[in-house]
């Protein structure tokens, strides 16, 4: 049923946010890769796809999704086990899941369902009110599962945002101070025992983040060198494919987990804040959204495609400029990679749903 | 309107929290802003020293090219220790000054030290550009004494040189090394290569260079302002290549080449039971370490033109076979039906066809000859004769079965088809259609037809191995000590589509060659060993073109000789080609005769009192 004031509320401003970041991608991919082209033409397909999928979504009415949360859910728990029992295992970890022609990651559409789930639970559950801890069982239990098979990989980084992500829409929920207080405290004893369960490389990260200058040649060499690196590109940057440290590959993973480095170290302060900037007006756009939209799913749904792209921006920034441990996570829709270009554009198109159908009553 | 729409309360309600939520966001971006205000900002020249000063240096580490050996182990090809020097553009402060001091030095001309430091900086930036490979001893000692003095000379780099331990041996076969091209650099065939680089380019080093070459390592190297190293910060070891074992045997092969000495011709040696190649001696030869060093143009002009032409391998060229063919006639005559083996035919020294004598070799001719002794004596007459029965398409036929007029397969490059004409091709070529008496000079070898000695070889162990057309292998196994990565085994590439009684008169006729009274090549006879063979002679030029005072050897006709060994049970199998050799049977078959008895490991010594018997060889087959 097609409908002409979909198209007269076409979001092109998502769309040109998209574009610009996109843009962004692929230009400091070809410096990241340089003089290779293969990871760069990769990238151009995943990115043409996803902006297929993106318009393909267009057309898609989101209140579906409110019935097919649970059979999305459980998919993707499905997929999560799959992964730990015939994944591809690469570099000690089982995060992968080879359908011939491409890796995928089902972490990372665990990140959608559970946003969605979510959203359909609180839509249906009461109102904006103070949840008690009891009444969030539910929740709790729903994300834990997919957590505890993601920690399993062991992907801790990507279980790390899916906890992350559920929490925001919990508070978004609004949440009693005392339940909140209580749960802090739970959380805050149970440290000592995740602690107990890290992997050894990983309490290393955690502890050479803590100090880098202790081990400047083993772990603490990729903070060091991506702060080099940043701080080197000064305020104008050393310009395009001119990067020292881009070049001389002192950068691991520059172009995944350390694109942002590449990025900052090329273009400089200005040139960083101009691309923080742009995701900053892609969050907001993402509130905007969920503030417009007429329907509390739509709202809960925006809110948590929102959150997703906030935090592992944030969290991937924030390891490249030494403010956070080295967790493997790679900034959404800049660093190289198939499965989260295309997971992600998935929830953009979710967005695009959402912001098309903004003036609809049911 | 469904359960989860809006009322006015709820609205309030969220636009509140997101108003909160949007204040956090913001907060959270200016944190980074500010973060990255005090790396980039406040802080920003402290970490751009540090990215100059704190420079490394990406140093690419050579593999060790796997070794060459023969088929028992026997190591032919390895590699000698050496030192490259590297020189890192970057890092040079008075290029000039370098230029005058390397050409002081070590002789290197300032020209084209200058062309490959200035190639380089294009692609990758900071990576050291190799300058001179395989430096001598003195040359080494002088770049490290002055080194201090010299800022982007890197210390000397551990390498290796290619070592072909016995010169010339194998040449053909094991190939050579040389330098990259630019346009070798831009193919997708050599992923892991830098200018500079070695590659194989020829026979099985060329061939087989992927499994050779192994994969480079890197050295990551933190250094001073001038190029000093300080420390390695991280190091992938290069991973070593696979070794090669060829099929060739090493005692065979050098056995062979002594009998090239001073002769321009090939022989192939062959395991009739499943393809492998024995020996293959091409002369004239050529040593592959020369390439190692460098040659002029003047040397690469010897080595691949002219008379000589040594890096040509003369096993894959094509040459008429002469009476060698006659090996495909009579199975063809046979398998066809127009001849049996007790019918006689009268050679009356010619035979007359259109307004043309086609001559026997035996000037008084042979007589009445059946199939055995026209075999056994090479009677041409009788090959004609059969030759006009069979007609040009039928010949061409049975040759194709057995493998003639087409590549052979072998795992080495420039390897030539050799030529089996027909009408069509015929056409093709000239324009014109067949002509019948081209069929008569077909039938005893001559005219287009053309055989490589590879071929040849293969032809007789075919005969002898019951109909099996095997590719012939020259790569044994390919491996490490942790294993073999391939393993050669026999590849049938077709079968003769003949009767075996057929295949059994062939044979016995060309044991009757070697050891019947009469026989053309009874100079190959071995006691207790029955060898069987068939000689050959290739016309160079129509006879009657030459004049009668002319006795140049560029004349002289091309003698052929194939023989295997024992018959009973082939072993070995081997075609010799002497060019301008003349007679198949004086020159070639006593070099086919002493290497299937080397091979078999037959003393040679009480040779002599055979010998007694054995009549003098004839002329003029």
């Amino acid at each position: 049923m097609f409908d002409r004031r979909l198209l007269q509320n076409f979001d092109w401003i998502l769309l040109l946010l998209l574009i610009f970041i996109g843009t962004t991608s692929v230009i400091n991919l070809y410096s990241a890769t340089y003089p290779g082209t293969q990871i760069l033409i990769k990238q151009i397909y995943w990115y043409l796809i996803g902006f297929a999928v993106l318009l393909m979504m267009t057309t898609f009415d989101y209140h579906v999704l409110e019935r097919l949360a649970w059979p999305i859910y459980l998919f993707s728990l499905t997929l999560l086990v799959l992964v730990l029992m015939i994944g591809k295992v690469s570099s000690g970890s089982q995060r992968w899941l080879s359908l011939g022609f491409i890796n995928f990651q089902p972490s990372e559409l665990a990140k959608i369902s559970i946003v969605i789930i979510l959203s359909q639970f609180f839509s249906t559950h009461g109102e904006y009110a103070d949840y008690r801890l009891r009444d969030l069982w539910q929740p709790f239990l729903l994300l834990l599962l997919p957590c505890i098979l993601i920690a399993d990989q062991p992907d801790l980084g990507s279980a790390l945002i899916l906890a992350i992500i559920a929490f925001s829409i919990i508070l978004i929920m609004k949440i009693r101070w005392a339940s909140l207080i209580i749960l802090i405290v739970t959380i805050s004893s149970v440290v000592p025992f995740v602690w107990l369960s890290l992997k050894e490389y990983q309490k290393k990260r955690i502890f050479t983040f803590l100090n880098p200058e202790s081990d400047p040649l083993g772990a603490g060499y990729h903070i060091i060198q991506s702060k080099i690196a940043v701080g080197s590109g000064l305020l104008g940057g050393k310009g395009f494919l001119k990067g020292t440290q881009t070049r001389l590959h002192f950068l691991p993973e520059q172009h995944t987990d350390f694109a942002f480095s590449v990025w900052a170290e090329e273009w400089g302060f200005f040139g960083s804040i101009f691309l923080l900037i742009l995701y900053l007006f892609l969050i907001l756009w993402g509130i905007n959204i969920a503030k417009n939209s007429k329907d509390k799913f739509g709202s809960l749904l925006a809110i948590g495609i929102t959150a997703i792209v906030f935090w592992q921006v944030v969290i991937n920034v924030c390891m490249t400029i030494g403010l956070m441990p080295v967790v493997g996570i790679p900034l959404v829709l800049f660093s190289y990679g198939g499965s989260s270009i295309l997971s992600t554009m998935l929830g953009m198109g979710l967005l695009m749903s959402i912001s098309m159908r903004r003036f609809m009553f049911q | 309107m469904s359960s989860s729409g809006f009322d006015q309360v709820s609205v309030e309600t969220l636009n509140r929290r997101l108003w909160y939520v949007t204040i956090f966001i913001f907060a959270v971006f200016a944190m980074l802003a500010l973060r990255l205000w005090f790396l980039q900002g406040i802080n920003g020249q402290k970490y751009r020293t540090q990215s100059e000063n704190n420079r490394t240096h990406l140093q690419k580490l050579t593999p060790y090219r796997g070794r060459i050996l023969d088929r028992n182990g026997e190591l032919l090809v390895s590699n000698l220790p050496a030192y490259d020097l590297y020189i890192n553009p970057d890092d040079i402060q008075d290029e000039e000054q370098l230029l005058k001091d390397l050409k002081r030095l070590i002789n290197l001309d300032p020209g084209e030290v200058r062309k490959k430091l200035n190639k380089e900086t294009g692609g990758y930036a900071l990576q050291s550009v190799l300058v001179k490979k395989n430096m001598s001893w003195e040359e080494l000692v002088k770049i490290e004494i002055n080194r201090f003095n010299m800022p982007g000379v890197n210390p000397p780099q551990r390498s290796y040189q290619r070592s072909y331990l016995y010169g010339d041996f194998a040449a053909h076969v094991v190939g050579y090394l040389g330098e990259i091209s630019e346009k070798e650099l831009a193919s997708d065939q050599y992923p892991d290569s830098d200018p500079g680089d070695y590659i194989g380019k020829y026979g099985v080093e060329g061939k087989w260079q992927k499994e050779l070459n192994g994969a480079k390592g890197e050295e990551q190297v933190e250094v001073d302002a001038v190029g000093r190293r300080l420390q390695v910060i991280s190091k992938t070891d290069p991973e070593s290549g696979q070794n090669i074992s060829l099929t060739i045997d090493k005692n065979l092969q050098s056995a062979a080449e002594a009998m090239l000495k001073d002769k321009t011709g090939a022989i192939v040696a062959m395991d009739p039971s499943n393809g492998e190649i024995l020996a293959m001696a091409s002369g004239p030869s050529f040593d592959p370490n020369i390439f190692i060093t460098g040659i002029d143009k003047t040397e690469w002009k010897r080595l691949t033109s002219g008379k000589d032409y040594p890096l040509l391998n003369r096993a894959f060229s094509g040459y008429p076979p002469g009476s060698v063919f006659k090996i495909v006639m009579a199975l063809a005559g046979l398998e066809e039906g127009v001849i049996t083996p007790e019918e006689s035919v009268l050679c009356p020294g010619s035979y007359t066809f259109g307004n043309r004598d086609y001559h026997c070799w035996k000037k008084g001719g042979h007589g009445m000859v059946n199939l055995h002794r026209a075999i056994r004596e090479s009677c041409d007459v009788y090959f004609y004769k059969l030759g006009r029965k069979l007609g040009i398409e039928k010949i061409s036929y049975y040759a194709k079965m057995c493998g003639l007029g087409e590549k052979t397969k072998i795992e080495l490059d420039s390897e030539k088809a050799g030529l089996i004409p027909d009408n069509e091709w015929k056409l093709k070529r000239f324009g014109v259609p067949w002509q019948p008496g081209e069929t008569l000079s077909t039938s005893i070898g001559q005219s287009y037809v053309s055989v490589t000695p590879l071929q040849a070889a293969r032809l007789i162990s075919v005969v002898f191995n019951g109909g099996k057309v095997y590719q012939p292998q020259i790569v044994k196994w390919i491996g490490n000590e942790n294993g073999r990565k391939y393993q050669s085994e026999p590849v049938l590439l077709g079968e003769l589509k003949v009767k075996k009684s057929n295949l059994e008169l062939v044979k016995s006729g060309l044991i009757a060659v070697v050891n019947e009274a009469g026989g053309t090549a009874s100079i190959a006879r071995i006691k207790d060993v029955t060898v069987a063979g068939k000689t050959g002679t290739a016309q160079v030029v129509g006879k009657e073109t030459v004049s009668a005072g002319e006795s140049s050897d560029i004349y002289k006709d091309h003698a052929w000789f194939v023989g295997i060994a024992p018959a009973e049970n082939p072993k070995i199998a081997v075609a010799a080609l002497i060019e301008h050799g003349e007679h198949g049977a004086s020159t070639a078959a006593p070099l086919v005769r002493d290497l299937i008895k080397q091979y078999l490991g037959i003393d040679q010594k009480p040779q002599a009192s055979v010998n007694k018997d054995i009549p003098e060889p004839v002329e003029g087959d």
